[in-house]
């Protein structure tokens, strides 16, 4: 894909857009993260592979402040944010989607979308109806249109198909200006055709916006990537470039012998 | 909870909606404006000032709970504060307090100082969740009941402030039962149409997502409790407004008026209507006020609150909606649209 190709990894200035720092996050006695040291660069794509329970997820909560990290730092465009609240990172242009859909089952595609766009802006509090002609609800229309939703958009999201909530949850990382998205396994359940347009969308990105994806399906996870970190009960054991990773014995004994190649 | 607006959901088409909307709002506002043309002064006032006004205390229930999935019980608590606000600044004849300030001046202060408590009670309350903020508010509504009944100095203790009176204005006495029927229809009807405006406007989408997915709405860049507290603002503002006419009407308040069993009242109004749809706090009021009045009649003064709990409990086991609910129920057996695809 012309993502391998377009190295911005080592194009870029030397900013790294994340910068993980000793990062561990404790549950109780469970340690579910210790010790990741990660830097990815701005504009980089980064997938990020492990079995079930490796920390892949806590990873991302960690990064995005869905809840503390119980030790390290954590630097996003050299900002320390390891303790600023969820939203106030959002603000700063980090995105992200979720395993398990997180949507607003009473509102339709086309409104949810639109509080996307309005929650990183500056008019997010309004007790006016927005008007059709919003710049904002210009946007939400923009995304539906880049992730296929255009012609659903005033479908009640509790309605939706499996699919469609994927859908959507990719379109609310593409709202604002995103700089850095976390993509939680974004193709977990799609049908063959769904992955061939998720795989688009991803290639389809500004190459300045970098992401890290969580995919188990090494299909996608290696098209759309260009350098993997491979996590192993909450640590990172292995990096290198999806050909190394993919060739190498140690990680097909803990990643493909389990039953997900 | 899976959608917002009952009446909306069938019609994805926003103008033909709102054209609906409008005709159904019309025809009701005629209806109420000619109501006095029937109505004797006891069915002004006793049936339809304190059904309106019931139904605005239950609005502000249901633009918490309906919108924001927020329960409070402590909406007779904000009540209150308006209407011993209304005692304190303005006149009463219980010789304690009485600033003796204008309506002008009290009835704003009263209205600002009811979304202030409100906003406070909401800050303690969206730390909690479900049936953590039903008893946290119940805590808040207990614990205001028994403070007022306790302190003389600034509440007059249990017999609280007597002697509150709508004013004279514009010539007219707003305490006679027509004006003070419209003065009731036209703040009720403000508050409705608020309601039902913000519902859809950019703090009405934000407090319906938030209820839906508040870890969802953190991570599009809202902070949750900012817009969760503002909401608990305005809905006290619409509670202060009720609290203001209640003690105009009723010409006093005391500790009873804001108690445990009057707090309930407002959730058993607001259940019994439906939580979907502002008009719900208002049809329940009619039946919850109706039922008050003249249960008494049918099966005497003994088990009139028997008969209540009954149509409640019949109302909820029929409809979790309530009468929104019933109404939906109904809707297809009245109208010949059932081929209407299904959602």
């Amino acid at each position: 894909m012309a993502l391998l190709s377009e190295n911005t990894r080592l194009s870029s200035t030397g900013s790294y857009a994340l910068e993980m720092d000793g990062v561990a996050r404790h549950f109780g006695a469970l340690v579910a993260l210790s010790d990741i040291n990660m830097k990815i660069a701005a504009g980089e794509r980064r997938a990020v592979l492990g079995s079930n329970g490796a920390g892949k997820t806590t990873l991302f909560n960690a990064v995005t402040g869905d809840f503390d990290c119980t030790y390290g730092r954590i630097r996003f465009f050299g900002e320390d944010i390891t303790t600023i609240p969820a939203h106030d990172r959002i603000r700063r242009g980090l995105r992200r989607t979720y395993q398990i859909s997180q949507l607003f089952d009473g509102l339709t595609i086309l409104q949810s979308v639109y509080l996307a766009c309005r929650g990183v802006s500056r008019r997010r509090f309004s007790l006016l109806r927005p008007r059709d002609r919003d710049a904002n609800m210009e946007q939400a229309r923009s995304i539906l249109m880049a992730v296929h939703l255009y012609d659903d958009a005033d479908l009640q999201v509790a309605t939706l198909s499996h699919g469609r909530k994927r859908q959507l949850e990719i379109a609310f990382a593409l709202a604002g200006a995103p700089r850095f998205i976390l993509f939680d396994e974004p193709a977990a359940g799609l049908s063959p055709t769904e992955r061939r347009d998720l795989v688009a969308i991803l290639g389809a990105l500004p190459s300045h916006i970098g992401y890290v994806i969580i995919e188990h399906d090494l299909d996608v996870a290696l098209r759309v990537s260009e350098y993997v970190s491979m996590m192993h009960n909450g640590r990172v054991f292995k990096e290198g470039t999806p050909e190394e990773i993919e060739n190498d014995a140690e990680v097909q004994a803990i990643y493909l012998g389990d039953g997900h190649g | 909870m899976s959608s917002i607006d009952a009446l909306r959901d069938p019609n994805p088409s926003g103008p033909a909606f709102i054209r609906h909307i409008g005709a159904g709002n019309v025809i009701l506002a005629v209806l109420l404006i000619l109501y006095p043309a029937v109505a004797s002064d006891f069915f002004l006032t006793q049936i339809g000032g304190y059904t309106l006004i019931f139904g605005m205390i239950a609005l502000s229930l249901m633009l918490l709970a309906g919108y924001g999935g927020m329960v409070s019980l402590a909406q007779i608590t904000v009540v209150g504060v308006a209407g011993y606000s209304v005692a304190i600044f303005g006149e009463n004849s219980s010789d304690v307090m009485g600033f003796g300030w204008p309506w002008w001046i009290y009835v704003p202060v009263a209205v600002l100082f009811a979304a202030i408590a409100s906003a406070l009670i909401g800050l303690i309350a969206v730390r909690t969740e479900g049936i953590y903020t039903i008893m946290i508010t119940l805590a808040v509504a207990t614990a205001a009941f028994y403070f007022a009944q306790q302190n003389y100095t600034l509440f007059n203790g249990f017999p609280g402030y007597a002697g509150l009176r709508a004013p004279e204005v514009f010539g007219v006495n707003w305490r006679d039962p027509l004006p003070f029927y419209y003065l009731c229809l036209g703040t009720a009807s403000i508050c409705y149409a608020a309601v039902l405006y913000g519902a859809q406007s950019t703090f009405g989408l934000t407090l319906q997502a938030t209820r839906d997915n508040q870890r969802r709405m953190r991570a599009i860049g809202y902070n949750t409790t900012a817009h969760k507290v503002f909401a608990w603002f305005l809905s006290g503002a619409i509670a202060g407004l009720a609290g203001v006419l209640l003690v105009w009407f009723q010409g006093r308040i005391s500790p009873g008026t804001i108690g445990v069993g009057a707090a309930v009242n407002i959730l058993i109004i607001a259940v019994i209507g439906g939580l979907r749809h502002p008009i719900g706090p208002f049809l329940g009021s009619i039946l919850v006020v109706m039922m008050q009045t003249f249960a008494i009649d049918i099966v005497g003064a003994e088990r009139f609150n028997t008969l209540i709990g009954l149509v409640f409990l019949g109302v909820v086991f029929v409809s979790p909606d309530g009468m929104l609910g019933l109404w939906e129920k109904a809707k297809p057996y009245l109208k010949q649209n059932s081929l209407r695809p299904d959602p």
